[in-house]
């Protein structure tokens, strides 16, 4: 592990150094006490080390004494799910370039999608119409979400940021007139979600960190440290279940944290490669994950653990994008190699996998009441399916 | 000093272990009995598994005329479209 070398060289180095230093001063009577302090020093980062690695087994053992069955075993009396007629329904072109990131309004019909040549567009979903169109300063897009009250959307990338734009109900009006820039993060943005209001905003970024914001001031209400790479994705707990979001980044690492107190309840390191997307189970009390070792993994969060796996041989290509449908039986995940795939969660089987785009699928997101999902995809089109 | 710094990160994370390892857990047979009832009782409202009856599904229109749409919609007609 990344940690347990640096500790290695930190100690062979120290203690090179140590030799230098004696052989140079031999005669300076602070001598002993700097060799002895460097020891201390040697002995704390030691002990911490073994203390580290005690802990993370004990944590393991913990995890398996609890693992007494498999869900898909827990749910063979349950009844198999029937063949699905899941089609598009509607093709929204418009995007120049690469639809990076999309977000349904809560009215269930709006549709807010970034792409890589910087457009953040509104589509009304049901007529295919253009609302509204906004061209952002930077390229790649990637993150963009619409505001509870459906007033403002948000979007950022490659400029490092999080802006936010009212929506005008003026089709003239200038909306990058009125933009607001609310996070600062020292790399790309990759995730943005709004909290419960259009007051505060939940980020994730290329500089490993998530943060939350007063959208208002601008100001930063709480950090949150601890992957050890690039955050890719975010989400928030269904409001009933608290103050909690998962995120989940290159270090394969899915982390759960405290939004109050900015520490990190929770960590999961199943994945074998990047973690594209994260999203919660419709209950709360589990979330999903895609990853690019072309898998998707559900981690209950109360037995604390993974607890099913939704692969395939045939499955090679990485997974970009997860999202739920309304109950929770289903889980859609999309796909590098173009397709959807469409898993009973329970089961553990695929039950449909979905055609229709000409190059990868970006994103993909279950509509607010259930009754569609939209996904995105680098052939610049968005299409949803129902 | 890199020691010093490296100190201070083994110790978080050796505190943040300490956190992670006292978390309640429940046995796996439970929490998966429990996502079982929960897609179980909401099966019936979910769209994308069940289907809705015709009419009642936006996406499933055809985008022929959005007024035309908002009317059928609003008189509860079944044309039969899709």
């Amino acid at each position: 592990m990344v940690v347990c070398c640096c500790l290695g060289r930190t100690a062979t180095w120290v203690s090179y150094q140590l030799k230098i230093h004696a052989q140079k001063y031999m005669r300076s009577p602070l001598i002993p006490e700097m060799a002895t302090q460097e020891v201390q020093l040697n002995e704390t980062l030691a002990h911490l080390k073994s203390e580290s690695e005690s802990l993370k087994s004990k944590l393991e053992e913990e995890r398996a004494k609890l693992h007494d069955v498999e869900l898909h075993q827990v749910a063979e009396k349950v009844e198999g799910l029937g063949q699905f007629v899941m089609k598009t329904r509607r093709t929204l072109k418009g995007h120049g370039n690469k639809v990076l990131c999309m977000d349904w309004c809560k009215d269930k019909r709006r549709i807010v999608s970034s792409s890589q040549d910087g457009k953040v567009i509104v589509w009304d979903a049901f007529t295919t119409n253009k609302e509204h169109a906004v061209t952002m300063p930077c390229t790649w897009v990637m993150a963009c979400a619409y505001a509870p009250s459906g007033c403002a959307v948000a979007c950022g990338g490659l400029d490092n940021k999080c802006s936010v734009y009212p929506l005008s109900l003026d089709k003239n009006e200038n909306l990058a007139a009125k933009k607001k820039s609310v996070a600062m993060h020292t790399n790309y943005l990759s995730a943005c979600s709004f909290t419960n209001s259009d007051m505060q905003i939940l980020t994730s970024s290329g500089d490993g960190t998530c943060a939350l914001w007063d959208v208002e001031s601008g100001q930063l209400l709480q950090s949150f440290h601890g992957h050890a790479a690039d955050v890719l994705c975010l989400d928030l707990a269904p409001s009933e279940t608290g103050n909690t979001f998962v995120s989940g980044g290159c270090d394969k690492k899915a982390n759960v944290w405290d939004m109050r107190s900015g520490q990190c309840i929770q960590s999961f390191e199943t994945h074998e490669s990047d973690i594209n997307s994260v999203r919660y189970y419709p209950s709360g009390d589990a979330f999903a994950s895609g990853s690019d070792d072309a898998t998707c993994r559900l981690y209950d969060l109360r037995a604390d653990r993974e607890v099913a796996i939704y692969s395939k041989e045939s499955i090679i290509f990485g997974v970009s994008s997860v999202d739920f449908s309304l109950s929770g039986r289903l889980l859609f995940g999309g796909y590098n190699d173009y397709t959807i795939n469409v898993w009973d969660v329970l089961k553990g089987t695929r039950v449909s996998i979905l055609f229709g785009h000409e190059n990868r699928v970006s994103t993909l997101r279950v509509s607010p009441d259930g009754t569609a999902f939209s996904t995105g995809s680098w052939d610049h089109t968005l299409r949803i399916w129902a | 000093m890199t020691s010093t710094s490296t100190l201070s990160s083994m110790r978080r994370l050796v505190e943040q272990l300490k956190l992670e390892a006292s978390v309640e857990r429940i046995k796996v047979s439970q929490a998966a009995a429990e996502l079982q009832q929960y897609c179980l009782q909401n099966a019936g409202k979910d769209a994308l598994l069940v289907g809705v009856p015709t009419g009642s599904n936006p996406f499933r229109e055809p985008r022929s005329c959005s007024i035309g749409q908002d009317v059928v919609l609003v008189l509860g007609l079944d044309l039969g479209l899709d």
